[in-house]
């Protein structure tokens, strides 16, 4: 499949659609000592649909992500990946079929773009240190077929072109985008993206949202973590949203922004003041 | 590096014809001087006691000289041959260069060179007196030229990297850049006078240092990227010439297999520090681990192992033997990073040295014979090859070290094309992963653990080899051999030379292990001379002498000479405000 034919179609190469239960969390609790940073959480992820997870500071929001993405084991309750309980080891929850991007962007700095994307097909392909050697056929089309799926990837998060430049050297937005790509590039099934778009401008902004829901549209299950809200009500199919370490809502994302206790949440109720510090 | 403003741009602005005319005149005049007698007596460095019969380093001096004397000049060849549109094509690449830069550099290596120069002649025949008038002739137009280079103002950031050139030329540089490399480390190894040696080496560094600034270092790297097969196979084929160049002298070919004994252990390091990036102190413990397996497997009457394999499996099971070991040490203690596994590795080095000296049938089973080692282990014979016999090539006599030195040489043709090979693949790109973000990495499902176990292991394997080799070319193995400090040496290696590449561990190898051996007096402080030298390195080129790209930018995250035009063109206030 060449770059314009992805370009065209919007689809993300090599991937079916259809819907089905992707994550199913059940009673997800973490603890650190005394604190409960996530107190009995379910989220249930179908394909192709995206889920927002909504929440003030330090609602818990984060430590839930890595929970569900192997970084903590929680201290009770289960994962499943498409009805398989996950082991709490990022790698296998990886080939497993989930990748994520992180919060405060983490990208290999030193390397250039086009190779951040391969390191994400790392775990695609199984060329060990002997066959790195001899180089046989098989080794140079299994890394012909790497480069080749990164440079789709980067077409397809919008950065064509830019697989030269060093990581370090993007600008903001570009990086956010990158970390996608890299996500992409492990061929995911679900995508946990922690705040894609902290810091863009109102422009940026749209480009993000237009890309997600591109990635959407090719099959992908999605979770956002976001502050934006006009982004994620104009995202979300639905919405959870997280304070202090337990679900305060969950619905569609018209009955998350009325709901009068996420306002509440997030601003704090007049007559209390209770929750003003997280705000 | 920024080299600290002696005269202030206003001053340059105003005398920089002044300085022109000096450091024209001064570097003629130094080449000049190599004509007249600069030691009073000859037994001072090489004879440089005649008028009129200048000696190899007073012909070093002279070429010196005769390249300040040129890049001066070139400010005024340049525009005049501009305006009369004369060789446009040279032209064209001149104008590339960083003449100016040039001279600036080799200004004070000039100075630096005679300086040494006069130093060794004066500790050498004792006195000042014994330095003759061609030697303060030098001396004043070394300074000559120092200052009027000093004087010149600031010249242009030289874009000759950025030249396309023929291919022919480009293997034509290559190949002379090579020649004259092994012309010269020949030549500095046939000097038994230690003086000599670091005159040598000055003159390598000046004319490094020269190339450098003019920007003509600049495009050999890049024509060095270009042709990298080309360089590599030459480069071999370079130092398989060597052991013809020596006369069938085994002194210096012990030295230069010693050297590639070092060399190779060091490349194999630099896959666990330079690629992997888990920093590994007790790295001799592996060679030493390749070499007492080799030991006791060998034909000598104090081996302990009946069995008595072709030495080619001996070497395997010595990799093999590394490999386990780095397995063993690895899988506990590689889930500790940074500064812990150094403390770790560190103490695995000596637990491994203090393990084989009690090996000795009173402690434990007697299987090294404890401190006293393993001794008479033969020489090879592989395939019938005898290697303690001289073998005459081409009318040239090659001794006992220079047949160890080639099979060096096939055991580091291995190790580099592991390496290289490694680096640029799969594996590679993990590793460098997990040295930037391990976190991510792990994230973006590379098998972390894996993989480093994977460098650990593979590290050890090479070291094993390259120990097995070394049991026969040192005929004894001892623990005593394998100490800490030779842990420190390697990984000073790696660091002086650049991490992640081949070239400069190769290079920085070398010189770690030629210095000592050629300066007797230096091996009384070399511990004080090393450490002086990695501060400096640290402080002038972090990324080592030949570095990596991504090292480079990982140091230099802006471009260093970018902010100093700019600032050179700002008023003093702002530049220190900027920086």
């Amino acid at each position: 499949m060449s770059i314009d034919d992805v370009l065209l179609t919007g689809d993300l190469p090599g991937h079916q659609v259809g819907k089905q239960e992707m994550l199913s969390a059940r009673n997800v609790t973490m603890r650190f000592g005394g604190l409960v940073a996530v107190d009995d959480v379910d989220l249930t992820v179908h394909s192709g649909e995206i889920v927002g997870l909504i929440g003030p500071n330090g609602a818990g929001k984060t430590t839930f992500f890595n929970c569900l993405t192997g970084l903590y084991k929680p201290t009770s309750g289960e994962v499943r990946f498409a009805g398989e309980v996950l082991p709490p080891k990022p790698r296998k929850v990886v080939m497993a079929g989930m990748a994520r991007t992180f919060q405060n962007i983490r990208l290999f700095p030193n390397m250039t773009a086009l190779e951040n994307v391969m390191v994400g097909r790392y775990c695609r392909t199984s060329a060990m240190a002997v066959t790195s050697i001899v180089r046989g056929p098989k080794f140079r089309r299994e890394e012909a077929e790497t480069r080749e799926r990164a440079i789709e990837l980067l077409a397809y998060v919008g950065m064509k072109g830019q697989g030269g430049h060093l990581a370090r050297n993007l600008p903001y937005g570009d990086q956010r985008r990158l970390e996608i790509a890299r996500a992409l590039a492990t061929d995911p099934k679900l995508l946990l993206l922690d705040e894609p778009t902290a810091g863009m401008n109102p422009q940026e902004t749209r480009q993000a949202e237009e890309l997600i829901f591109k990635i959407r549209d090719s099959g992908l299950a999605i979770v956002v973590i976001e502050h934006d809200m006009r982004f994620i009500f104009n995202l979300c199919d639905r919405v959870l949203c997280l304070v202090r370490g337990k679900t305060l809502v969950e619905g569609t994302a018209a009955q998350v922004q009325s709901d009068p206790r996420v306002i509440e949440a997030y601003i704090g109720s007049p007559e209390t003041q209770d929750g003003a510090d997280n705000a | 590096m920024r080299i600290p403003t002696i005269f202030t741009p206003a001053l340059q602005k105003r005398y920089h014809t002044v300085g022109r005319v000096l450091a024209l005149a001064g570097g003629l005049l130094f080449a000049a001087s190599a004509y007249l007698p600069w030691a009073y007596s000859g037994d001072a460095l090489d004879d440089m006691s005649y008028l009129g019969g200048p000696s190899t380093l007073q012909f070093l001096g002279m070429f010196l000289g005769l390249i300040l004397a040129f890049c001066a000049a070139m400010g005024w060849i340049e525009p005049w041959a501009d305006a009369r549109k004369l060789f446009p094509p040279l032209l064209r690449i001149s104008k590339r260069a960083g003449w100016t830069r040039g001279a600036k550099a080799t200004g004070i290596g000039v100075l630096v060179y005679i300086g040494i120069v006069l130093i060794a002649i004066t500790l050498e025949l004792g006195g000042l007196v014994t330095v003759e008038w061609g030697g303060w002739v030098a001396l004043v137009a070394a300074l000559a030229g120092f200052v009027g280079s000093r004087l010149l103002t600031a010249g242009r950031q030289p874009s000759l990297e950025r030249a396309r050139t023929a291919p022919w030329v480009d293997i034509v540089a290559i190949a002379l850049v090579l020649l004259a490399g092994l012309m010269l480390a020949a030549y500095a190894l046939n000097q038994v006078d230690g003086g000599t040696f670091v005159v040598i080496l000055a003159f390598a560094g000046v004319l490094t240092a020269f190339l450098l600034r003019s920007g003509i270092g600049g495009w050999l790297s890049a024509v060095s990227r270009r042709h990298r097969t080309v360089l590599v196979f030459s480069a071999f084929a370079v130092a398989f010439l060597f052991p013809f160049t020596q006369n069938g002298s085994d002194a210096n070919m012990s030295i230069a297999t010693q050297v590639l004994i070092f060399a190779a252990t060091a490349v194999g390091l630099n896959i666990v520090v330079g690629l992997a990036g888990l920093l590994d102190l007790g790295y001799i413990a592996f060679l030493g681990a390749g070499a007492f397996t080799a030991a006791t497997m060998s034909q000598s009457a104090f081996a302990t192992i009946g069995w008595k394999p072709p030495f080619i499996v001996v070497m395997l099971i010595a990799g093999l033997v590394s490999a386990t070991l780095g397995l063993i040490i690895g899988s506990p203690t590689l889930r500790v990073s940074g500064d812990y596994l150094a403390i770790v590795t560190l103490a695995f080095g000596e637990i491994f040295r203090i393990t084989m000296s009690n090996l000795d049938g009173s402690d434990g089973p007697d299987l090294v014979h404890g401190s006293s080692g393993i001794p008479a282990i033969p020489n090879l014979n592989l395939f019938g090859f005898d290697f303690g016999a001289v073998h005459v090539v081409a009318g040239i006599p090659l001794g006992r070290f220079s047949n160890y030195f080639f099979l060096m040489l096939l055991i580091m043709a291995v190790i580099v094309l592991v390496f290289t090979r490694l680096n640029h693949s799969r594996i590679g790109r993990g590793w460098v992963a997990i040295r930037e973000d391990e976190k991510a990495a792990e994230a973006m499902g590379v098998n972390v653990f894996g993989l480093k176990l994977l460098a650990f292991a593979g590290g050890a394997f090479l070291a094993g080899l390259a120990g097995a080799v070394k049991a026969h070319v040192d005929q004894s193995v001892t623990p005593d051999q394998y100490i800490f400090l030779e842990s420190a040496f390697l990984l000073a290696a790696v660091v002086l030379g650049g991490m992640g590449t081949v070239m400069g561990v190769v290079l920085g190898a070398a010189l770690l292990k030629l210095v000592p051996e050629k300066l007797r007096f230096v091996n009384e402080y070399r511990m004080l001379l090393f450490g002086l030298l990695m501060v400096i390195m640290m402080r002038v080129r972090p990324e080592g002498m030949i570095p990596n790209q991504r090292r480079v930018l990982e140091f230099h995250a802006d471009d260093e000479d970018l902010v100093d035009e700019i600032e050179e063109d700002l008023p003093y206030e702002f530049a220190e405000e900027g920086s």
